[in-house]
Order: C-alpha cells, then structure tokens, then sequence
C-alpha cells in the first residue's frame, strides 16, 4: 500500500488578473498523476475561478475555465466551496459550473464535485489534511 | 522548426508538437505518423479525434491515465486499457497522439 | 482639473479601490479594468462604495470573468478599449491605482 497522503490546494485568487489561478491547476492536473488523495477548496476571489460564462476573446488569454470541468476525470472529487466568500460577493452556487464526477464503481453515475462549506466547516477539513499548497 | 503538409509549412516545437492549433488538418496527422514509420488505420484516427473533441471541451490534452478512462467510458473496455492505447502508438498515446491530433504535450508528460 | 482613476485590484483583496475612491472629485470618473471589475457586479459587499460615482468599467475584462453586464450596478458604463482611451483623452490627467 503506498503511503497516500491527503493534499489540498487552497485558491484564494481570481483568475486572469493573476497568474495564481492558472499555475495552481497546471500543479493540479500535473500531481493528480501521484494517486495521492486530492481536493480543492475555492475561498476569497477564488471562487470567482469557478464561475460560468467566462469568455477571454478580447483579453487574449486562454480561457482555462473548462478545465475545472474535466477535474473529475482527473480523479479530483471533491471541490470545496466557502459559503461566505460567495455572499459577500453576491454569488451563489447558480453563478458557479456545475462541476461532476462519474464514479466508474458504479457504472459511470455522475456525482456532484462542489461542497459548499461554511469556513467553520472549512477549517474542520483542512485539519485533517496531511498537504496544503497555496494559490 | 516546421513541417510540410498539402504544401503548407506549417510551425512546429521542438518536440515536434504544432504550435497553432489552428493549423491542424488530416493531413498533419499523416505527415507526422509517415515520419514515424506508422500507419494510421481506422483505429488510430479513432483515438485521434477522441482526442480532438476532448481538447474541444475541456481545452486541455488529457493525461494518459486520464486518456485511457475516458476511451474505455466511449469507446469500451477493450479499447480502454493501455495496452491497446500503446500498440497503435508505441511512443505512448499522450505523447505521440496528442501530436498527431495538433494538441499541445499533454500536461504532466515529461 | 479631471481624473481619470483607474483600479485594477480586485476591491475583496486590495485597497486600491477604496483609496482610489477617496481621491475622487466632482467630475472624475472610476475606470475599473481586470480584477477590478468585480467591484461592479451588483449584489457585492463592495458595491456601495461606487454609490454616486461616475464609473466604467472595461467590457473585455467583464466578459473574460463571465459578469453579464445585465449584472452590473445601475449606472455604470461599459466600454470598449477605444472608449478606454476616450476616457483618457477626455480627462486632464490620469492616476492609475497600482
């Protein structure tokens, strides 16, 4: 049994005005090849990474907001979401992708990736992580 | 560094991947598999636009692993499994498909 | 004398906006580029302190971070990059609020 350890990247940035949002993926996608066991958790602007709609024509800079969508395949499931950053930016749940996984135990069945957790419930899991990397 | 394709020179990395997406047609695929001594046959062009369309969606060339469960969702067990992936494109089917299909190297290949 | 003032910190992170915002006089206006931009969306902890401001905000930026524009404060106005450079043509002087 390899030694697996729980790993959280924590994103507090908006995309695009910094280059935070994009390295931290790239780092995601790149150690989602570890089998290590993996979730995200989106607070501050970075919940603004997740949001829909987002469409970088006229800024000329790739548009990486489809990739979070394809986290599942990477086997990250769980993506947590604080409740409060959303409010305070006038978001809720509806502003964000709808971001799944499909569990291939159970014959593909889609599941829901997004966690929404108050910053109490927040600091319960990030207790009991072994890694946290900061974005 | 670039490649000839339907009397197009066509830009390419050091690795030989395109450097514009956009530039990528059939023939790109059948300039660099000759150049490999392969011959693309049905089951190559399968995975190749597999490939495509995923990069379409997602804007990102899968991982391997990642590339290998998504095929056996598609296209079924027997073609989801690395063995078959690595006998059509032995230099792996990150590296040597993504090519073929225009994406850039897959994110986490080295 | 009229300013331009613009903002590109996201107002959740920074303090630009707000130091930006008390710097305003009569007959300046706000540009908010980039990260900025968030300041405009309604519903935001932020948006009061645009209240009674003269503000435009950068259609480009808006669109990258999927803000419909139906989603801004009311009142403020979108431009394109010429209108940006309207903006500073039309202004005695310009501060950007690094």
């Amino acid at each position: 049994m390899p030694d697996v350890k729980k790993l959280m990247y924590v994103n507090r940035r908006a995309p695009y005005g910094t280059i935070y949002a994009w390295e931290s993926l790239e780092v995601v996608l790149v150690g989602a090849a570890f089998d290590q066991d993996v979730s995200l958790a989106f607070l501050d602007d970075g919940v603004y990474q997740l949001t829909r709609g987002q469409s970088t024509e006229g800024i000329g800079m790739k548009n990486f907001s489809a990739i979070y969508s394809a986290l599942g395949d990477y086997e990250v499931t769980r993506i947590y979401v604080e409740k409060e950053s959303l409010e305070e930016r006038g978001l809720t749940l509806d502003d964000l992708q709808h971001l799944t996984w499909e569990d291939e135990d159970e014959d593909w069945a889609e599941k829901e990736s997004i966690r929404l957790v108050d910053r109490a419930e927040l600091a319960d899991v990030m207790s009991n992580q072994d890694v946290m990397f900061n974005f | 560094m670039s490649i000839e394709v339907n009397g197009k020179s066509l830009e390419v990395d050091e690795e030989g991947y395109l450097a514009n997406l956009s530039d990528w047609e059939p023939g790109v695929a059948d300039v660099m598999s000759k150049d490999d001594d392969l011959e693309l046959t049905n089951d190559h062009w399968e995975i190749i636009n597999f490939l495509r369309e995923y990069y379409e969606e997602y804007q990102i060339a899968p991982a391997v692993r990642v590339l290998t469960k998504a095929v056996g969702k598609k296209l079924g067990k027997d073609k989801g499994n690395s063995k078959y992936l690595y006998e059509l494109f032995p230099y792996g089917p990150g590296k040597q498909a993504c090519r073929y299909a225009g994406l850039p190297k897959p994110t986490g290949c080295v | 004398m009229s300013i331009l003032h613009i903002v590109n910190k996201s107002p959740y992170e920074k303090n630009s906006l707000d130091t930006a915002v008390g710097f305003v006089k009569n007959g300046d206006t706000v540009l908010l580029i980039e990260d900025a931009v968030y300041a405009a969306a309604k519903g935001g902890s932020v948006a009061a302190k645009l209240d009674g401001l003269d503000v435009s905000v950068l259609g480009s930026d808006l669109a990258a971070r999927g803000i419909a524009e139906d989603r801004l404060i009311d009142g403020v106005s979108v431009v394109d990059y010429s209108g940006f450079v309207d903006l500073v043509e039309a202004k005695d002087s310009t501060q950007s609020w690094l």
